[in-house]
């Protein structure tokens, strides 16, 4: 049996919301089965498996806010399924601080939330011990504003479990309520208990889904979210990374041409943009210079074999991502075109899987389309390089001792110089140069 | 296809590839890619979309000069669409 945790989708992100599970439990998954998606600050994600298996038991439901590293559900074999059904002490703990590594001998998750529950439920002074719950059950009391006290548990040595807090949610429902339990029922309660250093330490608050959020407020929330991740991200690189950068200029006459006479070829559909090019040129530089592909983690240089170009990708609404191109390298021109389509067309349309979020070892950003002739980057860690592409342009240009116009971009690099130095860096942009002087062989 | 028909389908086409924005509002005159935010691979699916509704081919050499709502109307009017 193993385990299928919320990933972190990036060096900001300490919790995300479940949006959907894409299988249910008893269900068949393979390794790269997209089973459930999840939204960040960087939109709504698709989480992929990692293995093959059957998914198993499930702890949290849509809509709730899980920390990263939190246990989301069990992937069981054949043999196995069904039969581990663990008392809720067995369940992993809910992360309660930020997104550091669970360790295995936290309290009891039943503890953590019992008191967490406590501090948000007004309860008499004097209760009868600890509450045995299991973590989802006390989220759903807490969504649902079941007093535990009149709830009586079903499960393994009496915890409450999520029936009966769905029992009780019910029960109260049909009793003649003061007030009418309809919209947003316990929301103000939770605000209004005075115990604001434990409600720290209370499962992150799932008031946000409580109230139906007008379209206005979500892009609202979504650009705030946006910003607050970018400003991580870039803040961090800033703060631990000496840059290094450098640019060259690359005459594109042999590339163009070539893309002219292919595209001639061509279905509109078919046809290649210059970008496809360069980034296959891009990674093609990468397999000469492999430094610069990689990362710098925990104060070693950390070389990735796999090439998966970040490509820098801005949102109509504001922000941008990079989701990785998994095997830049490896792709033919027409794979990769198409694959850049499918990118562009899933990151604006909030449908992009975690491993695209993750797994980025080099950034390339192209700010050709917006006229722009140079763009030197802020790394984003903890990747130790970042690509910048310009316009192409045309420009006056020696050739044998004579001057001609010809189309020139320019290409720039920027390096970590705690992973390499400005000598890799040329060499990179020197076979970035060479390789699109023959792209044919691309 | 008159001129108001072809207008009303570039627009319609230009609102699907830069979603939230109003292609309507723009000045004939204006460049779509600028006023629209247009990156290249939008542009592209534009293009392929109006070759496909309408179609025709479209090759590469025009693409880079169909700029704005006049360019690409009379583009599409001399191609008697």
């Amino acid at each position: 049996m193993s385990e299928f945790k919320m990933p972190s989708l990036g060096a900001d992100m300490d919790a995300g919301t479940l949006a959907e599970w894409k299988k249910k439990s008893g269900d068949p998954v393979h390794r790269g089965d997209i089973i459930a998606a999840v939204e960040t600050a960087k939109g709504v994600i698709e989480i992929e498996c990692f293995e093959d298996g059957i998914l198993d038991q499930i702890f949290f439901q849509a809509g709730q806010e899980v920390p990263v590293g939190q246990v989301l559900a069990t992937i069981s074999s054949e043999e196995e399924f069904g039969k581990s059904k663990p008392a809720p002490e067995a369940q992993k703990p809910p992360e309660t601080a930020k997104t550091e590594k669970i360790p295995e001998t936290v309290k009891p998750a039943a503890e953590v939330v019992a008191e967490a529950m406590k501090a948000a439920i007004p309860q008499p002074p004097a209760t009868e011990g600890r509450i045995r719950i299991s973590p989802l059950a006390s989220r759903m009391a807490i969504e649902l504003g079941v007093d535990l006290r009149q709830v009586k548990g079903t499960g393994p040595g009496g915890a409450i479990q999520r029936v009966d807090i769905e029992r009780a949610a019910q029960a109260q429902k049909a009793a003649p309520a003061p007030a009418p339990a309809m919209a947003e029922p316990l929301k103000p309660e939770i605000k209004e208990s005075p115990a604001p250093a434990v409600e720290k330490a209370a499962p992150p608050p799932v008031e946000a889904k409580a109230e139906p959020a007008t379209e206005a407020k979500k892009a609202v929330d979504f650009q705030t979210a946006m910003r607050s991740a970018i400003a991580a991200a870039m803040s961090k690189s800033n703060r631990d990374i000496p840059h290094y950068y450098m640019e060259t200029s690359i005459d594109m006459t042999n590339a163009l041409r070539w893309l002219e006479e292919e595209n001639l070829k061509r279905s509109i559909r078919e046809r290649l943009l210059p970008v496809v090019v360069l980034l296959k040129a891009v990674a093609k530089s990468l397999t000469e210079v492999p430094e610069l592909n990689g990362f710098w983690i925990d104060g070693s240089h950390q070389v990735s074999e796999a090439i998966h170009i970040g490509f820098a990708i801005n949102l109509r609404q504001g922000g941008l991502l990079t989701p990785a191109i998994h095997d830049t390298d490896m792709k033919e021109f027409d794979e990769l075109r198409e694959a850049m389509n499918d990118l562009i067309v899933r990151t604006r349309g909030n449908r992009l899987r975690s491993s695209e979020l993750t797994d980025a070892t080099i950034t390339v950003t192209s700010l050709g389309d917006r006229g722009v002739e140079k763009v030197f980057g802020v790394i984003y860690p903890p990747q130790v390089a970042l690509v910048g592409l310009g316009k192409i342009t045309p420009q006056p240009w020696a050739v044998n001792g004579a001057l001609c116009v010809r189309p020139v971009l320019v290409a720039t690099l920027a390096g970590d110089h705690r992973a390499t130095d400005g000598h890799k860096g040329g060499l990179f942009l020197e076979a970035l140069n060479r390789n699109l002087q023959e792209v044919e062989k691309l | 296809m008159n001129e108001s028909e072809l207008k009303e389908i570039i627009i319609a086409e230009l609102a699907k590839v830069a979603p939230g924005s109003d292609p309507a509002a723009l000045d004939l005159d204006d460049n779509l890619r600028e006023g629209l935010d247009i990156d290249s691979f939008d542009a592209l699916n534009f293009f392929i979309a109006m070759s496909e509704r309408l179609h025709i081919d479209i090759p590469e050499k025009d693409m880079g000069r169909l700029n704005t709502m006049n360019e690409i109307l009379q583009y599409l009017l001399a191609l008697k669409v």
